[in-house]
């Protein structure tokens, strides 16, 4: 167990957002959260990366308290996709590199540029190594996001709806990326998503919530038609088909 | 470091950053060889060998006057407030997310300005000639620049103000800045009326600028300034990097967004206010050089501010030199040589998309 989550509560302007969520992550997992619009998804993220500072509960990342760290702790810990991030005018390689900056004291070193190289390697994005951030496709974009998050040598993982805005192949390619980090560098994988099909594909762990509580938490056991219909509103029936687990509206 | 680098890195990624190793270089070159022009330029008719020379302390006595009191000192003025001024442009650009911004086109200069005039006419921190060879002394640098420094840091903070609210365009900003320095440039104006009426038109300089008003001792304080700044600056580099990714990214990456876009707004007024109070207002310095820059090598600041500070410090000496010999003996007002070159140029980033491309 490399993450752990217990009693968070979080508020905007009293408004409960957030109400004693707790789970498990163990490593070499790819954790999903899922949940409808404003369940609180993203704010969970940011409070496990402590982009903001939940009102109640703890959060450890290996029985090390994450609210002890500083900032720049926090970042050799946890990697963070936002949703969003701007394309400026730097190449693929500097963009990686800037997953280096929690580990960078005054400038990079030899190392941090062999960190990187063999991360784009990994992803076959060597050839893209000098190409400008703001003349790639969104696909592109963000597998080198992902790639900056890789070279930040993370224990744990947050992607924030990393598929949005990806085409069918870009979407598998991503999560086929995510998955592999999570079992082959041995870490926590936390990952926001709305596509219920394709969290069943990818995903070893499950966290439904609702409405900022925590409906159902585990396995694949957890992906009743009875526990997604009561999250979503939806009645749905889960399928198989040519051996894939799919989510079917009714 | 870089030869250990070699095996594990793309040979074209070294090539890369050699490359704008290469060009910084050469803009520093470029900027020493102008300087030496610069000292050379002018009514005086001096030989470069003469110079040499006279720097080299082997020259007799007016040569060691023109050279010493008065070229000299206005060559590294240039030199400094042009670096000074262009990487607060370049630090600002990063810390508001706008390439419109610089201290001339956010009115922080204006507000600067204001403060110093504050200081030398209410709180005679300085005296006001009527002859426009010099047409103020300041006695008291330190309450000059504070002063101007406050009139900085309060526009700096109405600028910070309007960042955070949401839905501010770049634009909207700039068009603020405007009104900002309109404002004091007004107050500026009417403070000039109280200070004597026929004194006026000596103090034209402090909306469009002056080296040659620069004394060793000016030169010395903002030299320090600047310098320190810089170091601040490139100190700072991987964070204004990550910034540069989006703030929800920057932060991932362990920075402390508010702390260091406080903090580099905060020094990039005091360059302002020091340049300001010694030498007027000089626009589009900080526009110009980090916006020239950022298309040659891109938006990578380990590069981008070192080049920004070169390129500004060769902007502003190569438009002093051209102020003081263009129609020579007359020296035009540097602030609008620059202000030539940099308003096509904000017009051309207004029209052309002026977004990281």
């Amino acid at each position: 167990m490399i993450l752990s989550v217990d009693g968070v509560e979080f508020s905007y302007n009293s408004r409960p957002v957030l109400r004693d969520v707790r789970f498990a992550v163990n490593r070499g997992e790819l954790f999903s959260i899922l949940g409808n619009n404003g369940a609180g998804k993203s704010t969970l993220l940011r409070c496990l990366n402590r982009i903001i500072r939940p009102r109640a509960g703890s959060i450890l990342i290996e029985k090390e308290d994450l609210f002890a760290l500083t900032r720049r702790e926090v970042a050799r810990q946890v990697g963070y996709v936002a949703q969003r991030h701007e394309s400026a005018r730097v190449t693929v390689f500097d963009a990686v590199l800037l997953g280096r900056k929690p580990h960078i004291r005054w400038d990079a070193t030899a190392r941090d540029l062999e960190i990187v190289r063999e991360v784009l390697a990994v992803l076959g994005m060597e050839e893209f190594s000098l190409r400008y951030l703001d003349e790639l496709s969104g696909g592109e974009l963000q597998k080198v996001i992902i790639a900056r998050a890789l070279a930040q040598e993370p224990r744990v993982l947050l992607l924030d709806e990393p598929t949005s805005n990806l085409d069918l192949k870009n979407q598998f390619e991503v999560l086929q990326i995510v998955k592999r980090a999570a079992r082959e560098r041995n870490i926590a994988v936390v990952v926001v998503m709305h596509d219920l099909n394709l969290a069943l594909r990818f995903a070893d762990k499950f966290l439904l919530l609702k409405n900022g509580a925590v409906f159902a938490c585990g396995g694949r056991e957890v992906m009743t038609p009875e526990n997604i219909a009561g999250v979503y509103g939806v009645p749905v029936a889960v399928e198989r088909m040519a051996d894939v687990p799919v989510v079917v509206p009714l | 470091m870089r030869q250990a680098a070699v095996e594990g890195v793309p040979e074209g990624y070294l090539k890369y950053t050699g490359r704008k190793v290469f060009i910084i270089c050469l803009i520093l070159l470029l900027t020493a060889l102008l300087g030496i022009y610069a000292v050379n330029a002018g009514s005086a008719e001096l030989s470069p060998a003469q110079v040499l020379l006279t720097l080299l302390g082997r020259a007799e006595g007016r040569l060691n006057i023109i050279v010493w009191n008065i070229r000299l000192p206005r060559v590294l003025a240039a030199v400094t407030a042009g670096i000074g001024l262009s990487v607060a442009g370049c630090v600002m650009q990063n810390l508001l997310r706008n390439p419109l911004a610089s201290p001339s086109t956010l009115g922080v200069s204006q507000g600067a300005a204001f403060g110093a005039a504050v200081a030398i006419i209410a709180l005679g921190a300085g005296s006001v000639q009527s002859t426009s060879a010099d047409a103020v002394i300041i006695n008291n640098p330190c309450l000059v620049t504070c002063s101007a420094f406050a009139g900085a840091m309060a526009t700096t903070l109405v600028v910070l103000f309007l960042a955070q609210v949401r839905g501010v365009t770049p634009e909207a900003m700039v068009l603020a800045g405007v009104a900002l320095g309109s404002l004091f440039s007004a107050a500026t104006i009417i403070l000039q009326f109280f200070a004597s009426d026929v004194q006026v038109a000596s103090m034209v300089f402090w909306t469009f600028g002056d080296i040659g008003r620069a004394s060793w001792r000016d030169l010395e304080i903002m030299a320090a300034v600047v310098a320190v700044s810089l170091l601040y600056f490139l100190i700072n580099r991987w964070n204004y990097n990550a910034l540069d990714g989006g703030e929800e990214t920057a932060k991932g990456l362990g920075v402390d967004v508010e702390k260091v876009r406080l903090a580099g707004m905060f020094v990039a007024s005091l360059i302002t206010a020091v340049i300001v109070s010694f030498l007027g207002i000089i626009g589009f310095i900080g526009l110009l050089g980090p916006q020239i820059m950022r298309r040659v090598l891109g938006g990578d600041h380990r590069f981008l501010i070192p080049a920004s500070a070169g390129m500004g410090g060769f902007l502003l000496l190569a438009s002093d030199t051209l102020a003081r010999t263009v129609i020579s003996p007359v020296v035009l007002p540097v602030g609008a040589i620059t202000s030539f070159m940099g308003a096509p140029l904000f017009l051309y980033l207004l029209t052309r998309g002026y977004g990281r491309r």
